[in-house]
């Protein structure tokens, strides 16, 4: 990516609003429909909601998926085609939905698991889908031809509640994190045979309380992990030939542990194309960490980008990175709302601003248009609070002009 | 003070009496910062092996959720019985008081494990028996 000059901030595009209970979890369609994609998210109000961008620019709600699950819906995925949405729910089952023009249709409903399924997902191939549950287990499902899905294995091996469930970004290994603080990777040995080849314990550097979510980098070589012990953790998979079983998945082992910036517990965490690691937590605030090139420090590091508190009126449930848009980020909140960010520098007249009630600024077209003026020289304008360029050219703010 | 108003009145599962009478909470219960927006709860359960520890503990949180200042508008649709939200305008820490029971880190953890709450509540058995013992607070 283009590295921004200056300080970067999280700009609020939009707030969606529809759902009528907190919002858990996010997914943007991978394959997206026209310039920015559609986006599924969904709720303890037992549905799951589709928004996309519309003709004006802004998102609208387009779909709502309900009568089906009959408690909240807490994860959804979707499959690589981005034809299937998968929906996993406190009701014990995981449905499918298919996507046919912009219509969605119920075509299968996995059951099982024997109580709330917390997370779903889809290998990168798409024949093979994850669910994971309270009951401890893990399930692995083959899709068959006409949305028939089989499952295939029950790994067993977490001691509580587990939380999440991830595929690697392009080989057939996954990985999961719950209650019971472990990182567990599982990959199959030939003909369904699926084990746990590592685990990430408290041991060897792992977390010290519930891991909520984890998230690969693109290359799949990293991965983050995030939990209640207020710690994000960095992983790393060594490529060393001796050390590989031959499935090329490599072993891996922690790289460092990004403590001190969050004070309460962190629910999501996703890593973005361009390596920017989003959080969000349940302090309402949404954090951005990048590696830091310093060249001082051999180890590889980390550091905080950008800190947005107060993103939401409560808890930060997810946090999503739009696939095609690497700067749009969707976040989803137990305030029951969904907002779009998108990454920008904080322009410098924004910095100066801030810092003085009186705006000096150049008069640009647009805020001639809206102040009725016609001058191309500099203006002593005042505002009764600090106003933003941006907002300036919106002409929301009232100001007083002076001639010089 | 007035947030010991919210639970003193909260009835035992177990027995005829309040939290506040059977000392399960008292005024050293609740610590309350301002400025960060945290309450911290403590409770006593009346034995060490008392297995409603989690139900009391549940009982505290979704009286508080019910009960505190909320900056959250109220949704255009209808809420459920059993649709709760986790006040977030304060954030809630529920615990044993230290050494009062015997798998205090387990009741501690699901105390404040929003999700396992969550999915506690969905349950009807688990809110009817919760929302007897909170009838008595109704006036709170």
């Amino acid at each position: 990516m283009e590295l921004l000059d200056g300080e970067l901030e999280l700009r609020e595009i939009q707030k969606l609003e529809g759902h009528t209970d907190r919002v858990w979890s996010l997914a943007w369609n991978p394959t997206g429909t026209g310039v920015a994609g559609m986006l599924a998210s969904c709720s303890g109000d037992k549905t799951v909601r589709i928004w996309q961008k519309g003709p004006s620019g802004s998102w609208d709600c387009s779909a709502v998926l309900e009568d089906t699950h009959t408690r909240t819906v807490r994860s959804c995925a979707w499959s690589p085609s981005g034809k299937l949405l998968a929906t996993a729910s406190f009701d014990g089952t995981t449905a499918i939905w298919e996507r046919v023009g912009g219509e969605f249709e119920c075509v299968a409903t996995l059951e099982g698991h024997e109580n709330e399924v917390k997370s779903v997902s889809w290998n990168a191939s798409g024949s093979l889908l994850a669910t994971c549950a309270r009951d401890k287990t893990v399930w692995i499902w083959e899709a068959q031809p006409g949305n028939e899905f089989e499952c295939v294995s029950v790994l067993q091996g977490h001691t509580q509640d587990v939380k999440m469930v991830q595929w690697h970004p392009f080989l057939d290994v996954l990985v999961s994190v719950g209650y019971d603080n472990s990182v567990k990777v599982w990959t199959e040995d030939g003909d369904d045979d699926w084990h746990c080849v590592q685990t990430l314990g408290e041991a060897g550097s792992g977390h010290t309380s519930t891991v909520w979510a984890l998230s690969f980098n693109s290359a799949g070589d990293r991965m983050v992990t995030c939990s209640d012990d207020l710690t994000l953790k960095i992983w790393d998979t060594s490529q060393n030939p001796s050390e590989t079983s031959g499935d090329g998945s490599g072993s891996w082992s922690h790289l460092c542990t990004l403590s001190g910036y969050h004070d309460r517990t962190i629910f999501s965490v996703h890593w973005s194309r361009d390596g920017l690691i989003a959080s969000g937590a349940a302090d309402d605030a949404i954090r951005l960490f990048t590696e830091s090139k310093d060249r001082m420090v051999d180890q590889p590091s980390y550091k905080m980008l950008v800190k947005r508190e107060k993103a939401h009126d409560m808890d930060v449930n997810s946090v999503q990175w739009n696939l095609k848009e690497p700067k749009l980020l969707a976040s989803a909140s137990d305030d029951g709302t969904i907002k779009i960010w998108e990454l920008s520098e904080v322009s410098k007249v924004d910095n100066f601003v801030q810092s003085h009630h009186l705006l000096i600024g150049f008069c640009q077209p647009q805020v001639v248009n809206s102040i009725g003026l016609c001058t191309l020289a500099p203006l002593f304008m005042s505002s009764s609070r600090d106003v933003k360029e941006s907002e300036l050219l919106d002409s929301k703010v009232p100001i007083e002009v002076f001639d010089t | 003070m007035t947030f010991l108003n919210y639970i003193r009145d909260i009835q035992d599962p177990e027995h005829p009496y309040t939290l506040e009478e059977l000392k399960v909470v008292t005024e050293d219960s609740i610590e309350v910062n301002d400025k960060k927006s945290h309450v911290s709860v403590t409770f006593t359960p009346t034995v060490e092996h008392c297995s409603l520890a989690t139900t009391i503990g549940l009982c505290l949180r979704v009286k508080l959720m019910r009960s505190l200042p909320s900056r959250y508008k109220d949704f255009a649709g209808e809420y459920t019985d059993v649709t709760l939200v986790w006040s977030e305008h304060f954030m809630v820490d529920i615990r044993v008081a230290p050494g009062t029971h015997a798998t205090e880190a387990a009741v501690n953890k699901q105390l404040n494990d929003k999700e396992r709450v969550a999915a506690a509540l969905e349950n009807p058995n688990l809110m009817y028996m919760i929302d007897r013992c909170l009838e008595p607070t109704d006036y709170y």
